[in-house]
């Protein structure tokens, strides 16, 4: 099983900066905007880009909150690995919010197809939009495509993108790893 | 471990420590999402449920209804009282003509001993018992070790008193077995009568006196006198069990700790808990009922996983 680093530590924190610009860009001072971060791996993006929203920009009163999917997926009774549930912790309602997923990954689409029906469960959002850190871009098994993206990426299906982060795993890195 | 190791919830002493760990861990989730504006999630969208209770019931029948709702699953209804039985049908025919309207789920309640076990044993579908005779009610057993672990942080170690009518109770008894299971210490307290007796034999300790069984517990957990299953007199009467085994006000504020205080109603109150304590903040009854809906969801949820797909 081989690996080969994608994007190294230096190039994590230069995207991670960019997508918070862009955020910005369109959301001025995040008023009204609120950010999802998926679970379980959109969480460490979120919390980052919120960092960094915090000290560079000083937008201190984020609306943010996170999301799990599992009770959403389409493939309940279908995988061979029953489904595990993570938290969700969203305390506010997002009625007329403009809404920002952010997620590690944009594979299958399948993910956000789960949560653009969990999140209705919180209200009825003004806009939806979405943000990822690697998006996969010839994966796609339905019409999702992502408003910002750190990296497309294309590799094919036996490979794996792996995206380590130094909170979990003592090294910010996205490698891509053969899985056959 | 994120699967159960029963195709069945027949009964708590088919579970092992791991289920009931993956039910409490589950039955959190959906704790958080019946508590959001929208209560509800499209997991079992494609499952059909029918419940069968051939005994009376009002919690446990609308608490399954509303676990199976909150899950998206197809639900129909089905009362002794208003149904063929009352013709002459079996169990078995009954069962398999609702089985053939497509049914993927079974929840039954019924007054006879392992009518549940006999039912899986028998028809192509996954049976959840909602309590047999006097035999078991396993998720009424969850949900009051899932309030306890709410309440105290964990089961394991706790001391919790089981108090009343323990010979006709199947809370009881899942109870016992749940607890067990949890590393719980259990007495149970109640007119010698109204105790089995073999219940040492499960682990448990007796204890006639209701002042001695509150000082030592945790978790005192308080069943009604079931009359309509007593064929001859267990005590001389009810006035006489009240001021033996009821549970009032100035006996909890006599003790020198707080304990939890639960029921799995109905409550006949001022017979075996006073109004007052029903209602004080000693009781967590309507977290019982809360925590219900979700743990029937999670037992629900991680069984359905495992019925096979067409």
């Amino acid at each position: 099983m081989g690996h080969k680093i994608l994007i190294n530590s230096s190039e994590i924190q230069i995207i991670l900066h960019r997508l918070a610009c862009q955020l910005i860009e369109n959301h001025p001072n995040l008023e009204n905007t609120v950010l999802i971060g998926l679970q379980p791996r959109g969480v460490f993006l979120a919390e980052r880009l919120i960092s960094i929203l915090k000290n560079d920009y000083q937008l201190n009163d984020i609306l943010y909150g996170q999301l799990d999917i599992t009770f959403y997926r389409d493939d309940f009774r279908r995988s061979d690995k029953p489904l595990e549930a993570n938290k969700t912790n969203i305390d506010f309602v997002v009625e007329n919010k403009n809404v920002v997923f952010i997620d590690d990954v944009l594979f299958s689409g399948r993910s956000i197809r789960a949560a653009l029906t969990a999140i209705q469960s919180f209200g009825r959002p003004k806009t939806i939009e979405l943000m990822v850190l690697i998006d996969r871009r010839f994966s796609r098994e339905l019409p999702i495509q992502p408003d910002y993206s750190g990296r497309q990426v294309d590799v094919i299906n036996q490979e794996k993108v792996k995206i380590f982060w130094t909170e979990r795993d003592q090294q910010d890195a996205v490698y891509i790893t053969n899985i056959s | 471990m994120n699967s159960l190791s029963v195709p069945h919830l027949l009964g708590i002493k088919d579970l092992n420590k791991n289920d009931i760990e993956l039910i409490f861990k589950t039955a959190t989730h959906f704790k958080e999402i019946i508590n959001r504006p929208i209560k509800k999630v499209p997991s079992l969208r494609d499952i059909t449920i029918a419940n069968l209770f051939f005994e009376n019931s009002t919690r446990t029948k609308l608490s399954f209804e509303l676990a199976e709702k909150r899950l998206s699953a197809d639900v129909i209804n089905f009362s002794a009282s208003q149904s063929s039985v009352s013709k002459g049908e079996t169990l078995i025919d009954t069962a398999n003509n609702i089985l053939s309207m497509k049914v993927d789920m079974i929840v039954m309640r019924h007054p006879y001993v392992g009518a549940g076990v006999f039912l899986s044993k028998n028809v192509g579908a996954t049976i959840i018992n909602a309590g047999d005779g006097t035999h078991e009610h396993p998720t009424q057993a969850l949900l009051d070790s899932y309030t306890i672990q709410e309440n105290l942080g964990e089961v394991s170690g706790k001391k919790v008193v089981i108090v009343g009518d323990i010979l006709h109770s199947r809370v009881a008894l899942s109870n016992i077995f749940a607890l067990k299971l949890q590393g719980a210490q259990i007495k149970v307290c109640g007119p010698l009568t109204l105790i089995p007796k073999h219940i040492t034999s499960l682990g448990v300790e007796v204890e006639t006196d209701i002042r001695k069984a509150l000082q030592w517990c945790d978790v005192a957990n308080v069943l009604r006198v079931q009359h309509e299953r007593m064929d001859i007199n267990y005590f001389p009467s009810v006035r006489e069990y009240t001021q033996l085994f009821g549970i009032n006000k100035k006996m909890l504020d006599s003790l020198d700790k707080k304990i939890v205080l639960m029921h799995p109603g109905p409550i006949n109150r001022g017979v075996e808990i006073t109004s007052d304590v029903a209602d004080s903040e000693h009781s967590v009854i309507l977290n019982q009922v809360e925590n219900g809906v979700a743990v029937r969801m999670a037992v629900i949820y991680l069984l359905a996983e495992k019925i096979k797909r067409n």
